[in-house]
Order: C-alpha cells, then structure tokens, then sequence
C-alpha cells in the first residue's frame, strides 16, 4: 500500500505514456520530456506562490505585526492579487536602453534557475532528467546567471544597475567558490557525480538507528554549513542582498525593471533557492530517505518537501533576524574563512574514508575540522580594535 | 532524430557565430558570441560527450563570456560605438579555412562511420586525469595558481 503511494506519480505517467502505445518511439520520449517539465513547472511555481505569501507571515510574525491578512482566508490567495497586479502593470523601457539586452535579461535568468531544478531526485524514482554529470549541470548552467545579471546591469544603461550588476557578480564569483568545493567531498566519498546514486549512497542507517545521512559526518556537516551559507549569497537574499541595496543604489541590477519583467527576476530569484535548498537536501540531508526506519512508510516525495520547507524557514528565518552584510566584510569572509574551510573539508573527508568510515574516522575528521577551525578563527583574528580603516583598490 | 537535431543545432550555432562577427555593436557580438558556445555544447551532448559539454558551458559562458564583456565595459570609452570593418580579421579567417580545409582533404583514413567507443563517463575520464595524466593536470594546476597569484600582485599595487 505505502509503496503504491510512494510510485504514485510514477503510476501516473506511465499510465499516460500508455495512452501512446504504438506511436514511434521519438514521440513517447518527447512526450515522457513534456510531462516531467510541465509536472516541474506546475509544482514548483505553486511553491514559489506559495513561500512568497509564508515568507511574508513568517517575517510579519517574527516583526510583531500581521503581515498579508485581507485576500482570502489568512490572506493565502495574496499572490494572485500579487500576480493580477503585475500583470496589468506599465512594462516600462529605458529610451537609452540596449532593447534586445534588456528584454532577453529576464528571460535568460529565468530559464536558468528553471533548468536547474531538471536533475534533482524528488522522490524514489523521480528524477526528471537523470544525466551522468548531473551535479556538474547544476553548477555549468547555473554559471549563466551571471552573465544573465550582467545583460540586465548592462542593458539598462544606469548607473545603478550596472553597479548592482557589478557587485552581484563579485560575490556571485566570490562565493561560487566555496559552493562548489563544499560540494567536492561528497562527489569524492560516493566516487559519482549522479545525484540519484548520491541518495542512493545515503540509505540505511548506522547502529539501526541514525540515517547514513552525510550531514551526521564532521566534514559532511562542516560542507553543509559552508554550502548553505554560499548558496544564500548565490540567491542574493538578506543578509547577502548588498546587490540590490535599497539604501544606496535603489534596487542594482533591477532598477529599471517593472511589471512583469521585474516578477520574473523575483521569480528567478525563489526558483534559485529552492534549486540550491534541493541540492543541498541531496547532497547532505539524504534526499528523499526518511530519517527512521519506522517512518518509511511516508511516501518519499514528502520527506524531500519536508527537508526543503526546513531549509526554505531557515533562509526566511535568517532574512528575519540578520542586517545587511557591507560588501568587503562579505568578500574577507570568502575568500579567508569559507575557501579554506571547504579545501579542510575535502581533506576531513579524505581521512574519514581511509580510517574506515567508522567512529574512528568521525573522530580524527573531527579533529581536522577543529583544527583547523581554530587556527584560522586565531589567525583572522586581527587584535586591532579601533584602527583607522585601511583602502585598497585597484588602480 | 539525431541527424535532424544535427541540422538544428549547425543552423543554430553558425547564425550565432556570423551575428557574433558581422553585429554593429561590440557587446551585442559578445553575447552571440556566449550564444554560439552554447551551440557547440549542444554539439557534445549530440555526440554522447556530456562532460565535455558541460566543461564548455562552465568555463566558457560562466567565465570566459563574462571576461570578455568585463573587459569590453572597463577598457572602452563607449562600449556602444560602431566598430569598423577589419580587413585582417578576413585575411586570419580565410587563412585558418584554407589550413583547415587542406589538412582534412590531405587526411587518407577520413571514415565516415564513427568507430565504437564505450561511453565516455565522467568516472572514466576522472581515473585517466587522477592516473595516466596526473603529471599534466598538477602541472596545468601550477600554472593556473602562478597565474592567479600573478594577477593579484599586479591589482594590489598601493597608492602611498
């Protein structure tokens, strides 16, 4: 029964593909392509409709006030008003602006932080597009948002943009590093770079109790911390969002951006973040195992939504609580603490393999991470309290 | 199916490739430029090589693109200004064709059928660079980092 239900959307579709049997066999797979886009698509705009109105009660309540309350029951149907709302909306283009450059902006960021949603396991048998270096496209594709940030700064042809374009893309390379690093030490304890074999490398569970989830490891938790914080700065949100600072150069890359145009770059921006809280629940959380033999019998698409909710409060949390990073506090942090701390992780994991992957290996990782999590936070550690800050620029 | 989408993707790529060397403004060509790239990816996956692709895309759109429009925003006064019609750049490219054309008529063994070579995987391709060709890759590895190092002690020059 509980597996029924697990195989439930696999059911499905092959049971519309049966309705094409005896069609050449190009045509079942475009169409077998169609469903898992359109079955995408469908899920994860519903979602970004979704958190956009949570993430606004959530920060309401964490502000003392009531956040959206007056569009339908506890204000849930908001992001229609919203939509209706930019839809109807003035799309308004700069008279100096590149036309082409600023129209293909949106689109292309869009479509980007949509591709990167295409090969993340959701569930026991469902990967949309299962394809050998899947963790590889994840991060190849999603290096196109840079140039699509650039296109927008540039297109608009103001000053604000391009700066915002121009700061977006520094942390964007900066902190692109440590994402794809703390992601090395996975690759390298499975030997794979295919997400489905990644899940299946975290099944089962040690003791009979705790699940084998990469998380539960010194380096897997060290990576964890590391990928989280480097993908928030990837999705330009608070506490990271010197980009789009409001206070200094009005909205950066999406100045002149308005209606429609301006929801897509919002839009991209959810999508971004659910793809790398995806990611990281594949990478580190397990995927879609239950935590507890007992509660398999949950079917395994609602674990991955669970552990992505958990990650998505965490951002919303964290946007909540935090101030705004200043642009070179964001860049020492990088490139001093989170570079070295993700090069430690992939030799922690390393240790963790050749001492048998045992308690003995937790141990001596843990060692190493501490190591060296203690060497640099003295090493960085500058002593001088109130000195006359130094520049430098490049000239 | 495959040769159809060979059509598409040739098609695809070589208008990409004429707008990046015959557009008015130099920025737009960067752009087509990005676009054929993707074209040439897409050729990589058609033929089964999915890393190879994939390398492409990474280096070449996520770093190498966004080089070049860097450097055509911070070097250019006018990054819009029309750019003249560069007679060398003829001479350099009907120069290459010729080259190439001659070496590919010249070669005797030119089949046709492509041979039958077991897929080329990502692990497969990480056990030739960590085995047979680890002495290249460190050393790629070296120059790389001495490079980078370069590059920082040239921008981190002070004013006193």
């Amino acid at each position: 029964m509980s597996k029924s239900i697990d195989q439930a959307f696999v059911h499905a579709k092959q049971w519309l593909l049966s309705w094409l049997a005896g069609s050449p066999g190009w045509v079942v797979q475009v169409a077998s392509i169609l469903i898992n886009i359109f079955m995408l698509l469908a899920v994860f705009l519903t979602l970004f409709a979704l958190i956009s109105v949570l993430e606004r009660k959530i920060l309401a309540r964490m502000q003392n006030r009531y956040g959206p309350n007056r569009v339908g029951p506890f204000g849930l149907f908001q992001p229609i008003a919203d939509g209706i709302k930019m839809l109807i909306k003035e799309d308004i283009v700069p008279a100096r602006a590149d036309k082409i450059v600023h129209f293909l902006a949106p689109v292309l960021i869009a479509a980007v932080a949509i591709l990167t949603l295409g090969v993340i396991p959701y569930g026991r048998n469902m990967t949309p597009f299962t394809i050998d270096g899947g963790i590889l496209f994840f991060f190849a594709v999603g290096s196109a948002t840079e140039l699509a940030v650039f296109m927008a700064g540039w297109g608009s042809n103001n000053k604000f943009s391009m700066l915002g374009a121009m700061r977006a893309i520094a942390q964007m390379f900066s902190y692109e590093l440590p994402l794809i690093i703390s992601v090395l030490p996975v690759v390298m304890v499975v030997g794979s770079l295919t997400p489905d074999r990644i899940v299946a490398a975290q099944a089962g569970y040690t003791f009979g109790l705790v699940p084998r989830w990469f998380a539960f490891t010194p380096w897997g938790a060290a990576a964890f911390i590391l990928f989280s914080v480097s993908g928030l700065v990837e999705s330009n949100r608070t506490p990271f969002d010197v980009p789009e600072g409001e206070s200094e150069i009005v909205a950066g890359h999406m100045t002149e951006y308005s209606g429609f145009k301006y929801a897509t770059f919002f839009m991209a921006e959810y999508i971004g973040m659910f793809a790398v809280s995806g990611l990281a629940t594949t990478l580190f959380l397990g995927g879609w195992h239950a935590p507890a033999r007992i509660l398999e019998i949950i079917p395994s698409y609602v674990w991955f939504l669970v552990k992505l909710g958990a990650l998505l409060f965490v951002y919303i949390w964290v946007r909540g609580t935090l101030p705004r990073t200043r642009i070179d506090q964001m860049m020492n942090f990088a490139w001093k603490f989170m570079l070295p701390m993700a090069f430690t992780c992939i030799v922690a994991a390393a240790v963790w393999h050749y001492a048998s992957r045992g308690l003995r290996g937790w141990l001596w990782s843990l060692v190493v991470i501490a190591v060296v999590y203690t060497a640099l936070s003295i090493l960085l550690d500058t002593k001088r309290k109130f000195a006359p800050r130094v520049y430098r620029f490049a000239e | 199916m495959s040769s159809a989408a060979f059509v598409i993707i040739s098609i695809f790529t070589l208008a990409a490739a004429l707008a990046a060397a015959t557009l008015r403004k130099l920025m737009h060509a960067a752009l087509s430029f990005a676009v054929a790239l993707v074209g040439i990816a897409a050729f990589f996956f058609l033929l089964g090589a999915e890393f190879v692709g994939l390398a492409l895309v990474f280096i070449y759109i996520g770093a190498v693109a966004v080089l070049i429009v860097f450097t055509i925003l911070l070097t250019r006064r006018h990054a819009g200004k029309d750019r003249g019609f560069n007679w060398s750049g003829v001479a350099i490219a009907v120069a290459v064709f010729g080259g190439l054309t001659w070496s590919i008529v010249k070669t005797q063994s030119l089949s046709i059928v492509a041979p039958h070579v077991p897929a080329l995987t990502v692990k497969r391709i990480g056990q030739a660079l960590m085995t047979s060709y680890v002495w290249p890759l460190q050393c790629v590895g070296l120059l790389l980092t001495a490079a980078l190092i370069g590059a920082l002690v040239l921008v981190m020059e002070e004013k006193r």
